[in-house]
């Protein structure tokens, strides 16, 4: 492709792409008997009575911090456990690896629907029920296997010798792995941090079934938008451009990575 | 090269394991549990062996439900698939139009699968939609609460406006990891754009791509929020994809046995298909590269 059509294509992509969110922006600008009664592709009178309430509102504004505390506490408990537990897949070979590495992507196969009792049950029995940790263990179930595949792939574009050598120059596997591979591998780190991130951010139902008032989630209180007079579209609306945005950051942090350290990815 | 030959490692795989296992593997068998049972109420259960299975197997609704699903899972997996790797060649290698490009991409991902659904409703509403409104503009009769093909068509444009970024985003890392030097090689032979991409930039990217079409067959397998929310399942029957039926057995008619047949049946069936495909990719292209 040459470059001119590369740009206007991707450029037209990424308008269709921004079409929604845009739509979206513009209605939180609106009142909601404004977004209802006229169709309008801009605000004309702009208001940010939807987002002021979404920031005083206990109710609101708590759903957010819930949501970052349980999506940042399952990020760091993939990551760490997942990264031994990758180095382990991509350098030895141990009894039954194969299938303990299958069978830890099945466990993103289940229906989520009737499982949702049985894991209430569970955390249940640990007196677990409406903590953030509860929602952090529980998307690890789907979270950690992911860490492990994707940090899999990074490490085993790293060159066997570099362990080799470190070895021979008598670090202890600890040190070697902390202040020599991982530095290797941070644009993997990076990639999986925002993947993690991503999916128990948008991740609804465990969350949902495992709170009740003090960790419960954003996405959760967005649902409560529907009153008796219908829904209030200008609301819901400035909750999920806000949704984006703590996520939009971690990208913004990783992109370098994503953009230059992926040398090394899985080829 | 071989790998060490150590079972120690399984230290080192320890903590997954106990934190995967503590979620997995007593809910899966509390399920498998109800599977074989009729549910009265607390204390009130009969054992019923392989009644449900075989209800399961029998029920025309399931049959046609999982139809529908595997048209939907196949026909994402053939645009979004070719989609995503198309944009990851056309962005940027360098410059800000990486970081602006990455930024972009990564926005529909990070809206909740519930949210998503309400926010097309009203992107797709003909009155005060901006898509919806369009359609009516251009004159095309066009209603995905009546018709199901439009009813598809919209659910189509959902899913892969959502969810193509993620393979475009995996597909662009696995294009930035060419060593320059395959290139240049490759300009040396004269290669063809299209031989540079198949022999060069397709092989190189057979891993992130492995994930990439594994993650979108799991989850588009096993979408729910997003039909449920736009089109409810409708018109008719014609979105009632497998979860949505699912939910409306366990939940509407809270009947426990034999949804979670039905989960077990729908699992293995996710599991297996999964497996086929990681087998196929682990072994394409094995030769050309050795």
């Amino acid at each position: 492709m040459n470059g001119k059509l590369k740009i206007v294509g991707l450029g037209f992509y990424f308008v269709l792409l921004l079409l929604p969110i845009y739509w979206m922006l513009n209605m939180s600008l609106r009142t909601n008997a404004d977004i209802l009664g006229t169709f309008r592709l801009y605000p004309t009178e702009i208001t940010f009575g939807n987002y002021i309430k979404i920031f005083t509102d206990k109710a609101w504004y708590s759903g957010y911090l819930n949501s970052i505390i349980y999506v940042s506490i399952n990020t760091l408990i993939s990551l760490v456990t997942a990264l031994p537990a990758a180095y382990a897949f991509s350098r030895y070979r141990f009894m039954g690896d194969k299938h303990l590495f299958f069978w830890l992507l099945t466990n993103r196969m289940a229906p989520a629907a009737v499982f949702l009792l049985p894991f209430f049950q569970l955390y249940s029995t640990f007196g677990l029920i409406d903590t953030h940790i509860a929602v952090a263990l529980a998307h690890c179930l789907f979270n950690v296997p992911l860490a492990v595949w994707i940090l899999e792939g990074f490490m085993s574009g790293i060159p066997r010798e570099i362990d080799e050598t470190a070895y021979l120059d008598g670090y202890s596997f600890s040190r070697f792995f902390i202040t020599i591979f991982i530095p290797l591998i941070r644009a993997g780190v990076g990639v999986t941090a925002f993947f993690c991130f991503m999916f128990s951010w948008v991740e609804l139902l465990f969350a949902r079934t495992l709170t009740t008032t003090n960790a419960k989630p954003i996405a959760a209180t967005m649902t409560r938008t529907v009153s008796a007079t219908g829904l209030d579209w200008g609301l819901l609306a400035a909750a999920g451009i806000l949704t984006i945005v703590p996520g939009a950051l971690v990208i913004w942090f990783v992109r370098n990575h994503l953009a230059k350290g992926f040398a090394l990815g899985r080829v | 090269m071989e790998k060490w030959e150590d079972n120690r490692a399984w230290f080192l795989v320890l903590p997954v394991f106990i934190i995967v296992a503590f979620s997995a593997i007593i809910p899966l068998m509390t399920v498998v549990n109800y599977s074989v049972q009729d549910i009265f109420g607390p204390g009130q259960r009969v054992f019923v062996g392989a009644e449900w299975f075989e209800d399961v197997l029998h029920d025309s609704r399931l049959r046609d439900a999982l139809w529908r699903q595997f048209l939907f899972s196949g026909l994402v997996l053939l645009i979004e698939i070719p989609l995503g790797i198309i944009i990851a060649l056309m962005m940027p290698k360098r410059g800000w139009g990486v970081s602006a490009s990455l930024v972009t991409l990564a926005l529909p991902l990070l809206i909740p699968w519930n949210v998503i659904g309400t926010i097309w409703i009203i992107f797709t509403r003909p009155d005060i939609g901006l898509l919806g409104a369009t359609v009516n503009t251009l004159g095309l009769a066009f209603d995905h609460t009546a018709r199901p093909l439009d009813a598809w068509i919209t659910l189509m444009f959902m899913e892969v406006w959502h969810w193509t970024p993620l393979v475009a985003l995996l597909a662009y890392a696995g294009l930035r990891a060419i060593p320059e030097a395959y290139y240049q090689a490759a300009r040396i032979d004269g290669a063809s754009a299209w031989a540079t991409f198949r022999y060069i930039q397709l092989p190189k990217m057979r891993g992130v791509l492995t994930i990439a079409l594994l993650l979108r067959f799991m989850d588009s397998f096993l979408i729910y929020a997003e039909p449920f929310v736009l089109t409810g399942g409708g018109p008719g029957n014609s979105t009632t994809f497998l979860s949505i039926y699912l939910v409306k057995i366990a939940v509407g008619q809270f009947d426990l046995g034999p949804a979670a047949a039905f989960s077990l049946v729908y699992f293995l069936i996710i599991l297996l298909f999964s497996w086929l495909f990681y087998q196929v990719l682990q072994n394409v292209g094995k030769g050309e590269q050795g």
